[in-house]
């Protein structure tokens, strides 16, 4: 017999190791997001199409730059970067200058995620970085709102969309006037809730056939999205599911208290963006607590912050914010909420 | 998941389903190895001192034959694995990559290889201390990977009491099936050594625990259970690592080992069935531990199945006899979760080797890439201790080992590889904590010289 000579290679234990990696994670979030993003396209039309693309790119583009800056390989294989790009684009109005888009895409990746370190590192969601910028550099084109459905959508631009760099965005009145939808005034079903007590049927609001952010209007179809991710095990369910909860909870004790002044639960749970915030957002694992009770105390803090921006603020939408001080509570929650470990408390006799 | 355990009884409810991959072993019966024509038989084969030898080189020995005395109480007897030659006592590889101590036997090759040791003893009439002694010149260790030496586990410390005996039948640990054949063969010997252990330790109970992947297994202890007092057999809900002690204790007892401390802190004695099963058939005969079941399996091997081995075999010959394929790319000692992957076949099997597994290059798979930590939380919800695998990691990197211990458990982790196996980025979890453990241990040891 000839002497056995395997070729052995040494590793260290666990030598077994689940299927689940950072990039089919990653890449699972794209697959669940591009419905969402197709279903914005017939919404709204090819300035959605470009504003999402333009998302994507500019945030591919700088993730790239910023590594090359920083003299190391390239991130953008790991589909975490398109993940921000597309909810960038995903949370801005579909009429959304693309050069200002571009610009949002550079700073949530330069600001909100390369800064810290890249992935893994940032303390906020990059993507509601550079929304937040954008709001405070542009605050009236980012309350812009277009209709969904118009007609010739798929023809033509919504014309702020092709602002040129550096210049204003036109008003939208006179082509909401040419596209003929009626009885638009450019305002999302919030600010028609908030500013002129109107309430949005719950249809339009699960389908998304109203005004908005080009990929928030769809509740119905975020939600199955969602499931696809919690039944793949590529999202973890309790934040959403808290942050959701705590919402509808807040938000019914407002209606029963006063329900001429306060909405109900089901549309302050299906309006503005607090399903994509909460299926998308809130639980970008990276800016989000590890222990099993801090996950539930950051979710419940996100939709109980939402609602009272909502509805105690000035702004018609408090998703993003809410998101971003979960995001900044997060640390808190985790030192706090350190799970009791196996054996402690016991006494270890000598 | 952890919803689903609330209505499941007796489980783990942390830890992970891990793929068993014992169906290619587990209906194959005990099978004994051949002699290897040199056995090396480390003194050092459990926790605790190593053995000192009482043969000299040149030497004949009989097999079950002493040929080292314990060195210590924390030590036990090594026995001839086989009637033979001494040929030499020198330095031989062990699976932690080191050189220690061994004698090295050349069996006869026409010896009858009967075992001429060892006289009946009458078990009933002995005392608590008599058995402690006798298990201690059986040689008999903990056989489920650990190697403890059991009779040190048999004599409760003054003023601690111990009310039950927990005999592991678990064998989490996938592709194994060593303890799995052992309960169905040999479950009159498994009850007979609860029962010893229940004798020396004072128990008035004994719970045999088995997951429920091997209900041949509980079909034939229950069998031999039956009519004896006080001797029961629980099966619960297959998960990874029940095996570990602690896990065990909780799932079975519901009571904590506290942190830092032994089962006997809250009443308990934890004993594999292999374990007993030994001291249930060597202990009346006064013989000592000469041989175990391995089980040879893995994807790298043609033959596999549960070997019952001699003590000492190289693993060169334990390789040649399975048949190992040519694309053979790692070799481990025990589960594919815990065990060591070693890099030289000379190695001997030893007391605490509960399995060989032989994975090839397509199943072992690239070492992977490793990104960094996105907080996924996986690791913390696996942890079956409750750890904080994430921020270990983290501080890990950072070099913060002290900060590791005092502040977040290091040293309660027992290295399961639950955080590491579900671990998204591919952090080498595991590994990071024994750096971390190891370099905390050299620096108490500077700060503090004995």
């Amino acid at each position: 017999m000839p002497a056995l000579t395997p070729e052995l290679e040494l590793r260290t234990s666990p030598h077994l190791h689940t299927q689940r990696s950072v990039v089919s994670i990653m890449r699972n979030v794209v697959l669940a997001l591009l419905p969402v993003c197709a279903y914005s396209v017939w919404l709204f039309g090819i300035s959605a199409l470009a504003l999402i693309v333009t998302a994507t790119a500019s945030c591919l583009a700088a993730e790239h730059l910023f590594c090359r800056i920083a003299s190391r390989e390239s991130s953008i294989g790991d589909y975490s970067i398109a993940i921000t790009g597309l909810l960038l684009g995903l949370t801005l109005p579909p009429a959304f200058p693309l050069w200002m888009t571009a610009v949002g895409g550079f700073v949530a990746v330069g600001l909100g995620k390369m800064l810290f370190g890249g992935l893994g590192f940032n303390a906020f969601n990059p993507a509601l970085v550079g929304r937040a910028f954008l709001q405070a550099a542009f605050p009236v084109t980012i309350s812009s709102y277009s209709p969904a459905m118009a007609e010739g959508r798929f023809h033509e631009f919504i014309p702020s969309t092709l602002t040129l760099p550096f210049l204003q965005a036109p008003i939208l009145t006179e082509w909401t006037a040419r596209v003929r939808v009626d009885a638009f005034s450019g305002a999302t079903p919030l600010m028609l809730q908030k500013f002129d007590r109107v309430s949005t049927e719950l249809g339009p609001l699960l389908l998304g056939q109203v005004s908005g952010s080009a990929g928030e209007t769809s509740a119905l179809l975020i939600l199955l999205c969602g499931l696809y991710l919690i039944a793949r095990n590529m999202m973890d369910w309790r934040i959403p599911c808290a942050m959701l909860m705590s919402a509808a909870v807040l938000s019914a004790a407002f209606h029963a208290a006063d329900p001429t002044r306060y909405p109900s639960a089901a549309f302050m749970v299906f309006s503005g963006g607090l399903m994509l915030g909460a299926v998308f957002m809130a639980s970008d694992m990276v800016a989000s607590p590890v222990t099993p009770a801090g996950v539930w105390i950051y979710g419940g803090l996100m939709g109980t912050l939402t609602v009272l921006i909502r509805l105690k603020g000035g702004l018609p939408e408090g998703v993003m914010y809410a998101i971003l001080l979960g995001n900044a509570a997060s640390p808190l929650i985790d030192n706090l909420t350190q799970p009791r470990i196996y054996g402690a408390g016991g006494k270890a006799r000598p | 998941m952890a919803l689903l355990g609330l209505f499941n009884g007796k489980r783990l409810t942390r830890g992970v389903a891990v793929p068993e991959h014992k169906e290619r072993t587990h209906k194959l019966p005990i099978r004994r190895m051949p002699f290897a024509p040199l056995l090396i038989v480390p003194l050092s084969q459990h926790a605790g001192a190593p053995a000192q030898a009482i043969v000299a080189e040149g030497q004949e020995v009989v097999r079950g034959e002493p040929i080292a005395k314990a060195g210590g109480f924390v030590s036990v007897p090594m026995h001839a694995p086989a009637t033979g030659r001494v040929e030499r006592i020198a330095l031989a590889p062990n699976a932690r990559g080191e050189m220690a101590p061994a004698i090295y036997i050349k069996p006869w090759p026409s010896a009858s290889q009967e075992i001429l040791y060892g006289a009946p003893q009458d078990i009933e009439h002995m005392t608590p201390g008599e058995i402690v002694s006798a298990v201690q010149d059986t040689g008999v260790v903990g056989l489920g990977g650990a190697a403890f030496p059991t009779h040190v586990k048999l004599k409760l410390p003054e003023g601690k009491t111990v009310d039950t005996v927990v005999v592991n039948g678990c064998e989490c640990e996938p592709y194994l099936t060593t303890d799995h054949r052992v309960m169905v063969e040999q479950a009159g010997e498994v009850v007979h050594g609860a029962r010893i252990a229940m004798k020396a330790i004072g128990a008035g109970r004994a719970i045999i625990g088995v997951e429920d992947n091997k209900p041949d297994a509980v079909e034939a202890l229950d069998k031999a259970v039956a009519g004896v007092p006080n001797v029961t057999v629980e099966s619960v809900a297959t998960r990874y690592p029940q095996g570990a002690e602690k896990m065990l204790l909780k799932v079975l007892l519901q009571r904590e080992v506290p942190s830092g401390g032994l089962p006997s802190d809250i009443g308990a004695a934890v004993f594999n069935v292999a374990t007993l099963a030994q001291i249930g058939e060597l202990l009346p005969l006064h013989q000592g531990l000469i041989e175990r079941v391995v089980t040879i399996t893995g994807s790298g091997v043609t033959k596999p199945g549960n070997y019952l081995t001699a003590l000492g075999t190289p693993l060169r010959w334990v390789l040649e006899q399975a048949g190992c394929t040519a694309d053979a790319a790692a070799v481990i000692l025990g589960g594919p979760m815990m065990g060591p992957a070693i890099s030289l076949l000379d190695v001997p099997l030893t007391k605490g080797v509960t399995g060989v597994l032989v994975l090839t290059r397509a199943e072992a798979g690239r070492p992977k890439r490793i990104y960094p930590c996105i907080r996924c939380g996986a690791c913390v919800d696996v942890c079956p201790l409750h750890l904080n695998p994430s921020r270990l990691g983290m501080l890990a990197r950072k070099g913060r080992f002290e900060e590791m211990q005092t502040d977040f458990h290091l040293n309660d982790c027992f290295e399961c590889g639950c955080c590491s196996y579900v671990c998204p980025s591919n952090i080498p979890l595991v590994q990071q904590f024994r750096v971390a453990k190891q370099m905390n241990r050299e620096r108490r040891a500077r700060e503090c010289p004995r």
